[in-house]
């Protein structure tokens, strides 16, 4: 059972991302990437990581993927121009993706452990949430500086609408 | 019982996936998302290893990589609003020049 989940998830995301990298509407590749996430939260659901499940469905399932979705249509984007990519180019990242794929093969397949068996809480809010805020509090601290930076960052971003105005160098302040 | 060897050998997959995403397409969107891809797929190695050594460090990391990924998709995609109005196409094979 929990085999048949994990190659109906695996199948599911690595399915998805071929979709994704593969098609020229945009929108295809964000609605599959969607496929992704989802697959990968059920994933996480089967690895008891009952936390980052939701923040998986929430976060990037929601969140991202509203604001990609948001923008590809906020841009109109038309389907890209197919342009084949040259033969040396096609080759040099063959032989990168083969050479990668063979080595990460081969030192992955000897990881080979059993799941330890652990409490039930394992994986759960109130788990995760003390380990967070004790040992690793500043760095949560970090996140949120990180994440107040991002929100001025990104209304000075939005709100410059002067399309000359970024040769200048701009000293960051919005029009 | 799913080995762990089978959820790091997936992961691999979807971070190459991801990165030949990353490397063949031009359009700056799909570049984006191949990247959250390659995040996601490190995010899985977390969660998988966390749950094989019974240790929840690896949780508080992806949940810390998930916030640094919405940060980055916030910037990004701000980023790309401001590109498309600069030069009408958010194609990353014609952003040549870092002044105009």
């Amino acid at each position: 059972m929990e085999r048949a989940l994990f190659y109906l998830f695996g199948g599911l995301a690595v399915l998805g991302s071929l979709w994704m990298i593969t098609r020229r509407n945009p929108l295809s590749s964000a609605l599959s990437l969607v496929v992704v996430f989802i697959s990968l939260a059920g994933l996480y659901a089967m690895l008891d990581a009952h936390l980052l499940f939701v923040v998986q469905l929430w976060v990037y399932a929601g969140a991202v993927m509203v604001l990609v979705l948001f923008v590809i249509m906020l841009l109109n984007l038309r389907e890209e121009s197919a342009h084949p990519i040259g033969l040396g180019r096609f080759l040099v990242g063959a032989v990168v993706v083969a050479v990668a794929a063979w080595k990460a093969f081969a030192v992955l397949s000897g990881a080979r452990a059993e799941a330890p068996a652990v409490s039930k809480e394992f994986g759960s809010v109130a788990a995760v949430a003390e380990i967070l805020f004790t040992r690793y509090v500043v760095q949560f601290q970090i996140i949120g500086v990180l994440l107040l930076a991002v929100v001025v960052a990104v209304v000075v971003l939005a709100k410059r609408s002067e399309p000359d105005e970024a040769s200048e160098g701009g000293d960051g302040r919005p029009a | 019982m799913v080995g762990l060897h089978e959820y790091l050998i997936l992961s691999g997959v979807l971070f190459v996936i991801g990165a030949v995403g990353v490397l063949t397409r031009s359009n700056g969107l799909i570049l984006f998302m191949s990247l959250e891809l390659m995040l996601n797929a490190v995010n899985l190695t977390f969660v998988a290893l966390a749950r094989y050594t019974g240790q929840l460090e690896g949780h508080v990391f992806v949940f810390l990589v998930t916030a640094v990924a919405a940060a980055e998709a916030a910037i990004g995609l701000a980023i790309f609003v401001s590109l498309f109005r600069l030069h009408r196409s958010i194609n990353v094979d014609q952003m040549n020049a870092m002044g105009d």
